[in-house]
């Protein structure tokens, strides 16, 4: 009995698989197309968007509270938002411009934000490892002083963001408000996310507030795998993990009412 | 065999819940033809993509226990987007299918050449329902769900889905939906008239095809 049906899960996920597998070769073809460098644009962009970051920080030499190279500083914030950001932001909407690719049983509202957030959230994973690996190699970053804490902090911003993602994502199938609140939301959410101070840099009565961001926890994460004891790195983790828990619940409630409510093309 | 038990169908619009389909229970096994006629908006599209498991009812269950098509209709199950030949790929990926030998078969049976290297936004009503069909014959499937399909495209279209479905497949299940009665009559053995959210099925096609005239208020004196 529980073999036949760890087997008949077994078929599940393996269409689930190759559902995904189709829907990640169809994002890639009509996101980045055949032409110029193509699918390389995926991780290519984030990293322009860092490099500048970068580079605008490092010459207008901002002020972040602490003695941190800058380029590190930069690099690990700026990529962390866009870790965050982009994952709602490709994911709201996303059901509309496949609701032809729904006439097919097997393919669901899940798998079409789950073939988003493979690309949005393994484009800014390549481009945080890559552009790391040339700042190391340049000399510009000393290498990670444990690189399984950044890894930590990195999957912690990247399950915040995948939740977040395909809540909203589910949820702008109902309300067009998600697309329109989103923008500014995020907007203002920059600056608050942790990506440009470090907590321990703040006021102590700003601290206690501060960490209800969970983003912010996730980056403080992240800088004290980068900086080790050099930072004074200051989050709340089981904050953090409830956090992402309850916002993967709200998201799969939503994922059920949309596959309820969706009606193909 | 398929089986439907009480399906209800309700669309919110904005002059509130509109009911598509009322209550509607019936079954179709193996090798069977069933012809639904219905008018403009009677809910018939809505019943195959129901059947087909696109979309679910508001309530009620459908059982499926032989492989039922996607519904062969001209708009749908495409990606306008993405090319022809990307969207057979994408469709051979979901169904485990091999692309290549699927391209050559479509290449043959739509004649669409170059245009398969081309967006589907760009292709005619015609080279569309070309593509449409000769990719939903690439996957065998137990049932077929045809929506319409034959209501586009020239005589030779015609005379090669008329041998790819009923000849190649005449051992097939098959819904078929069409505002085309002769084509009903001769591909179906079972008739029902889909109207104000009924499905009722009649013994012959004479008598759908009367009930089906008096609902567009035809040859009524």
């Amino acid at each position: 009995m529980i073999l036949t049906q760890l087997s008949a899960l077994g078929r599940s996920a393996e269409v689930q698989w190759r559902v995904i597998h189709a829907l990640l070769m169809r994002e890639i073809l009509t996101r980045y197309g055949r032409h110029n460098i193509g699918f390389l644009w995926l991780f290519v962009e984030p990293m322009l968007f860092t490099t500048g970051v970068t580079t605008l920080w490092t010459l207008t030499k901002s002020v972040h509270g602490s003695n941190l190279p800058i380029v590190a500083f930069a690099l690990s914030g700026y990529s962390a938002v866009l870790l965050w950001r982009n994952m709602p932001s490709r994911c709201i909407g996303a059901i509309e411009p496949n609701l032809s690719l729904m006439y097919h049983r097997n393919v669901r509202v899940i798998d079409i934000f789950v073939a988003r957030l493979i690309l949005e959230g393994g484009g800014a994973t390549i481009s945080f490892v890559t552009l790391s690996l040339f700042f190391i190699y340049i000399g510009w970053l000393d290498p990670p002083a444990d690189v399984l804490t950044v890894a930590k902090g990195w999957l912690m911003i990247a399950w915040f963001g995948a939740s977040l993602a395909i809540f909203l994502g589910a949820l702008s199938e109902r309300t067009e408000l998600i697309e329109k609140i989103w923008h500014p939301a995020s907007y203002l959410a920059f600056p608050l996310s942790g990506a440009a101070f470090m907590v321990s840099a703040l006021p102590p009565a700003a601290q206690h507030y501060i960490l209800y961001v969970p983003m912010v926890n996730g980056v403080e994460i992240v800088r004290e795998g980068y900086f080790g004891n050099k930072v004074n790195a200051i989050y709340d983790l089981p904050y953090m993990i409830g956090c992402c828990v309850a916002l993967t619940l709200l998201a799969l409630a939503q994922v059920a009412i949309a596959n309820r409510e969706i009606t193909p093309e | 065999m398929i089986c439907l038990e009480h399906i209800h169908k309700v669309y919110p619009t904005r002059a509130g819940d509109r009911v598509v389909l009322k209550d509607i229970s019936f079954s179709f096994g193996k090798g069977e033809k069933l012809g639904i006629l219905g008018r403009n908006g009677a809910g018939k599209s809505t019943l195959v993509r129901l059947v087909s498991g696109a979309e679910r009812p508001t309530s009620g269950q459908i059982t499926r226990s032989m492989s039922v098509s996607w519904p062969l209709a001209f708009g749908g199950a495409f990606q306008n987007a993405l090319t022809g030949l990307d969207n057979i790929r994408f469709i051979s990926r979901i169904y485990r299918q091999e692309a290549d030998r699927n391209i050559d078969f479509v290449h043959e049976f739509t004649e669409l050449g170059p245009y398969l290297r081309e967006p589907v936004r760009s292709y005619s009503q015609g080279m569309r329902a070309r593509l449409a069909f000769a990719v939903s014959m690439i996957i065998e499937f137990d049932c077929y769900l045809i929506d319409e399909i034959s209501a586009v495209g020239d005589a030779k279209f015609h005379e090669k889905c008329e041998a790819e479905l009923f000849g190649k497949r005449y051992d097939r299940a098959m819904l078929i939906i069409s505002h085309d009665l002769e084509y009903v009559r001769k591909h179906c053995q079972r008739y029902a008239v889909l109207h104000e959210g009924d499905l009722i099925f009649y013994p012959d096609f004479d008598q759908a095809h009367d009930a089906h005239l008096r609902n567009l208020h035809i040859g009524q004196t």
